[in-house]
């Protein structure tokens, strides 16, 4: 069970960041998840009054404010035509719409859940994430830091015109996936992550990896399998370790001709 | 703290805890449509419409509703009954335990989606269990709601 002794509802970052420095004081994003733990709140840190609920577009990125709801990504029109839909299907998944209308970007990108369909997602483009204290870091490096007492404000995506698919598989509708695979495509770039092995999602890039022009299905197959054996799996009761192997394979090879289309 | 919301028009001022829960509270306040399933956010019995978009009131704090307006069943009777008349036409019902959040859930779809199609119907209220009726007869009476309401895109199978 949970309890909170004060609900404080901040009027800066800054008044936010210091309180968060205490152990028993706790940013409040979507509750979804800190509702399902157990713990001692002597101070929730309440950043609804700071305009963090908003999608900026600027002409060079997406601005993500991280009290954004999952329901918001969903529906921004710019961001998925950017991303090509990526992002809508992968947060189309997670539960149901009640649901995404209350989990926030700020409390899933900071959790950096390792059944994350949303950090799978985001890593493959180029995503940023602005700290109160720590500025803007790649979402990647992001990613793999230690949990501190900073402030997650925005989320930014730069547009860079990569061309993005995502997929996730789970064993029932609601539940969390038990693979999930983006993979994205600039240039001659190509990006893979691959999230819920069930450890957190984590970047690949490969250059020049794939003919220019028409690569054949057995180049595919080839890069996928190389792809696939860069990253480590594990066995829990949703799936195993061998099973999310061969998926991921499956799904990076269909992530790649996704990318690949129109592309002749 | 002291909070300010509005719940189905009326205006409420009250003193609530840091940690008091939006379900809670509606029943307190005598809208007992509002049903406790879960509580892990995963069935939609509890859901209720904030600033006109649903939430779940199991995992929602009273103090995000402050300053909001608050809508449960209790204040949607009307068109919860025009509706509730097609669940009663298909046998759509059973135990109608979770009627409440699919009643309301499906209120609200209706304004948000323009002529859905089942797979859309069925992905829009996938957030919403009913462990009696295996969905199909609650397919059937929104199919024919929305028919005739003369906003959807699909033939009645
Ligand atoms: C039942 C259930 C099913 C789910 N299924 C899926 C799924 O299938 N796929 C998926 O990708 N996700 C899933 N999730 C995770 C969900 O999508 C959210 O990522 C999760 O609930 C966290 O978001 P929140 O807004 O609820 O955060 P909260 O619970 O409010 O916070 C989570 C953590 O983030 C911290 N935090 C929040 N905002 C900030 C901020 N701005 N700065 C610093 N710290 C912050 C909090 O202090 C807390 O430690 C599920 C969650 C639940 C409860
Ligand atoms: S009781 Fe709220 S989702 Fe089940
Ligand atoms: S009718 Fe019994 S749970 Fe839906």
């Amino acid at each position: 069970m949970i309890t909170i002794n004060n609900f404080v509802k901040v009027k800066t970052l800054a008044e936010a960041y210091q309180l968060n420095q205490k152990r028993t004081n706790v940013v409040i994003g979507g509750f979804m998840w800190l509702k399902m733990g157990n713990r001692k709140i002597q101070n929730a840190i309440d950043l609804s009054g700071l305009g963090l609920n908003k999608i900026e577009e600027t002409d060079d990125e997406f601005r993500i404010g991280s009290m954004c709801t999952l329901r918001d990504l969903e529906l921004h029109e710019g961001l998925n035509n950017e991303c090509q839909g990526a992002l809508k299907e992968a947060v189309y998944h997670i539960v149901g719409v009640q649901f995404r209308n209350g989990a926030t970007v700020g409390g899933s990108i900071y959790g950096r859940y390792g059944f994350s369909d949303v950090l799978t997602c985001l890593m493959v483009l180029d995503c940023y994430v602005e700290l109160f204290k720590g500025g803007i870091i790649s979402l990647k490096e992001f990613a793999k830091k230690k949990y501190d007492n900073d402030i997650l404000v925005r989320i930014l995506i730069k547009k860079d015109s990569r061309k993005v698919s995502y997929q996730s598989q789970r064993n029932a509708k609601m539940d969390f996936p038990l693979i999930a695979v983006a993979v994205a495509k600039k240039k001659n770039n190509i990006f893979v992550a691959v999230g819920a092995r069930p450890m957190k999602a984590k970047l690949i890039q490969k250059s020049g990896c794939l003919s220019e022009q028409n690569p054949s299905q057995e180049e595919i197959a080839e890069f996928a399998d190389w792809a696939k054996g860069q990253f480590s799996y594990g066995s829990n009761m949703r799936a195993s370790k061998e099973y999310r192997e061969y998926l991921a394979y499956v799904y990076i090879k269909r992530g790649v001709k996704e990318v690949l289309k129109d592309d002749h | 703290m002291i909070i300010k919301l509005w719940v189905n028009d009326k205006k409420i001022t009250d003193e609530i805890d840091g940690d008091a829960i939006l379900l809670d509270f509606l029943r307190d306040h005598g809208c007992y449509s509002v049903k406790r399933g879960c509580e892990t956010s995963n069935c939609g019995l509890c859901t209720v419409l904030m600033d006109s978009k649903l939430v779940l009131s199991c995992s929602t704090l009273v103090a995000r509703a402050d300053g909001k307006h608050v809508i449960t069943l209790e204040g949607l009777q009307e068109e919860a009954k025009e509706f509730g008349g097609f669940l009663a036409d298909q046998g759509a019902e059973q135990c109608g335990f979770c009627s409440p959040g699919l009643v309301i859930s499906v209120l609200t779809m209706v304004k948000e989606l323009k002529n859905p199609s089942d797979r859309e119907i069925s992905e829009y209220l996938s957030g919403n269990l009913c462990r009696c009726s295996g969905y199909m007869g609650q397919l059937r009476a929104i199919k024919r709601y929305l028919n005739q309401k003369g906003a959807q895109k699909n033939e009645i199978s």
